[in-house]
């Protein structure tokens, strides 16, 4: 005979309903408040006062740069990011530990120390002769940097997790090495790929500190929408400043909505 | 076509994986190598394929030497244990693979993917992706999918062992059949001997890089070539220095002379077989399978003294110098 047992559990820390709560409280504080702030101040002024402020000439130059400029950032660390966690995970060298966790300095270096950094190597006392201050390419450089992380960290594991069976499959059906690659461990890793690029693009049209100190922030040449947002609050001007800052969170908003579908539909055919 | 592999040899760092390996499968055979884990039989089948380089020795498919060959070149189809299905690929599209890679025109590819579905009892499934369908069904998608391309040898590492009991079993079978119509030549690893027995024409047992054996499966089992063929080959007693087989144990109810007394200790009763465990006077235990006709006949209780006898027994003149019992 079978006798029925009650499901529910009862180690349960605290009451129905609360943690979530506390949650999206937490988090209404932290993110989604300053946010609705942020947009209560752009629409003070109406909406030409937005239009007019992100079509300002140099605004929409800082936002034109800060695009491109991410745009390059991201198509670049989706080739390299890519060939970095191939070797971080096929080959097998001297100091791969080191290497591998030398990736993530990025991300614990304080960004200003970053620029500090570049400006030291790449400045105008540069040991080796190469500087690229006060132009776009150190733009690019100082993103780069920072966003180095992004594609390899998303890539290795899957990479690491792809089955090899998969690769041996396919060379016994007739595929050589760059058929097996384009056809078989490309399609694989390119939900990683894109989701990495995304990461990358989304902190590229944000970051401050490592540009700041390398490209000079000339206006209509090297400044960057965040220096830029800066620099009109510093003139007082809080809405042309606060209608840029709308501009940068929408983009950024559209990028991780589109990631998540992204992952959805490539978590579709997984096992 | 035939395959043959001659001294081949393989290292994995200080493991010797194939120790001068020599073996003739001939063409259109169906041929099992069977063997513990470690024993190299999956090396062999890679080394086969093209997988796996040997370290020394030589292969020939058919009359090509295959040695100095890459998989890609080798004309083999590879079924893996854990199917290797392309899983970012409908099961159409995995089963065209080969094919589109031969640059076959795309009227073909189709004609040939339809017919290879049917053939493996997919008819529904083409648009589907792998990961919406079985293991059993998983792994006949790739046996599609190796078989596509016309393969000259068709190799198979442990195609089963990742499937439950009562689909391996109609695979099987069913791969048996398959083989009969089509006569490619066929190898496939297993550790399971029923599995060989049920399905190859020849049985090869490997043992830490070697082949120790081979030859039909009743011959393999009924004259085993040494002591780990007998072991690996099912269930076996020691008593003494003499093997006895479950089902070559006889139990009596009354002595016959050659009889020795022992005691039922446990009775399974498995179906159409029943399991009998006894210990003989010398506290030696002997499992003996009987049955169920036999078993009924018998009183055969727990604590019951009874009288067995070998009907049929296996000596080795020159025991393993380590203890043969794993």
């Amino acid at each position: 005979m079978a006798i029925a047992l009650p499901r529910t559990r009862v180690t349960g820390a605290a009451p129905r309903g609360v943690a979530p709560g506390l949650a999206v409280t937490y988090l209404s504080l932290i993110v989604l408040l300053p946010m609705a702030a942020l947009a209560w101040q752009t629409q003070k002024g109406g909406w030409s006062t937005f239009v007019d402020a992100v079509t300002a000439p140099d605004a929409a130059a800082a936002l034109k740069l800060t695009l491109a400029a991410a745009l390059i950032v991201a198509a670049i660390n989706a080739i390299f990011g890519t060939l970095i966690a191939w070797v971080l995970v096929r080959d097998e060298f001297h100091g791969k530990a080191v290497v591998n966790s030398l990736i993530d300095l990025p991300f614990a270096l304080p960004t200003i120390v970053a620029g500090l950094t570049l400006l030291t190597l790449y400045g105008p006392d540069s040991p080796i002769g190469l500087n690229v201050t006060y132009t776009r390419t150190a733009v690019v450089l100082a993103l780069l940097f920072e966003t180095l992380p992004f594609v390899i960290r998303s890539v290795q594991p899957v990479l690491h997790e792809l089955d090899r069976d998969m690769e041996d499959a396919a060379a016994s059906l007739g595929a050589r090495g760059p058929v097996i690659f384009r056809r078989i461990i490309l399609p694989n890793l390119l939900p990683a790929v894109v989701s990495g690029m995304a990461l990358a693009f989304a902190r590229a049209i944000g970051e401050f500190g490592s540009v700041v100190m390398i490209s000079g922030n000339v206006p209509f040449s090297t400044e960057v929408a965040s220096v830029h947002i800066f620099s009109q609050v510093s003139s007082d001007y809080e809405a042309g400043a606060a209608a840029l800052s709308v501009v940068l969170l929408a983009i950024s908003l559209t990028v991780l909505i589109s990631l998540s579908l992204i992952q959805r539909w490539s978590s579709k055919h997984d096992r | 076509m035939a395959i043959s592999v001659q001294n081949v040899c393989k290292r994995f760092g200080d493991f010797v994986a194939l120790e001068d390996i020599a073996l003739e499968v001939p063409a259109g055979s169906l041929t099992a190598l069977l063997g513990p884990s470690g024993s190299g039989k999956s090396t062999l089948l890679r080394v086969i394929a093209g997988l796996e380089k040997a370290d020394s020795g030589d292969v020939f498919i058919g009359d090509i030497h295959a040695t100095p060959l890459p998989a890609h070149r080798r004309d083999v189809g590879f079924v893996f244990q854990h199917y290797a299905a392309f899983k970012h690929m409908t099961v159409a599209k995995n089963i065209a693979f080969g094919l589109e890679i031969r640059k076959r025109p795309r009227a073909e590819v189709a004609e040939r993917v339809d017919e290879l579905i049917k053939l493996v009892q997919l008819e529904g499934f083409g648009d589907r992706y792998p990961s919406q369908l079985s293991g059993g069904q998983r792994q006949r998608m790739a046996l599609a999918r190796a078989l596509a391309v016309e393969p000259e040898v068709l190799l198979l590492d442990e195609p089963f062992g990742a499937l439950d009991a009562r689909v391996r079993t109609e695979l099987r079978a069913w791969l048996r059949r398959l083989h009969d119509e089509m006569h490619v030549t066929t190898v496939f690893v297993t550790h399971d001997q029923e599995e060989a027995m049920e399905v190859a024409d020849t049985v090869v047992v490997m043992n830490r890089g070697r082949i120790v054996q081979e030859g039909n499966p009743q011959e393999v089992y009924d004259h085993p070539a040494d002591e780990f063929v007998m072991h690996f080959m099912g269930h076996v007693n020691l008593i003494g220095d003499a093997y006895v087989r479950p089902h070559d144990v006889e139990i009596r109810v009354e002595p016959n002379g050659t009889t020795s007394p022992a005691v039922v200790r446990r009775v399974l009763r498995l179906g159409a077989q029943v399991r009998v465990e006894l210990v003989v006077d010398g506290g030696e235990p002997v499992a003996a399978a009987l049955s169920r006709d036999e078993a009924d006949r018998l009183p055969l209780e727990p604590g019951e003294p009874v009288f067995v006898r070998p009907r049929r027994e296996r000596r080795f003149a020159e025991p393993e110098a380590e203890p043969a019992k794993a």
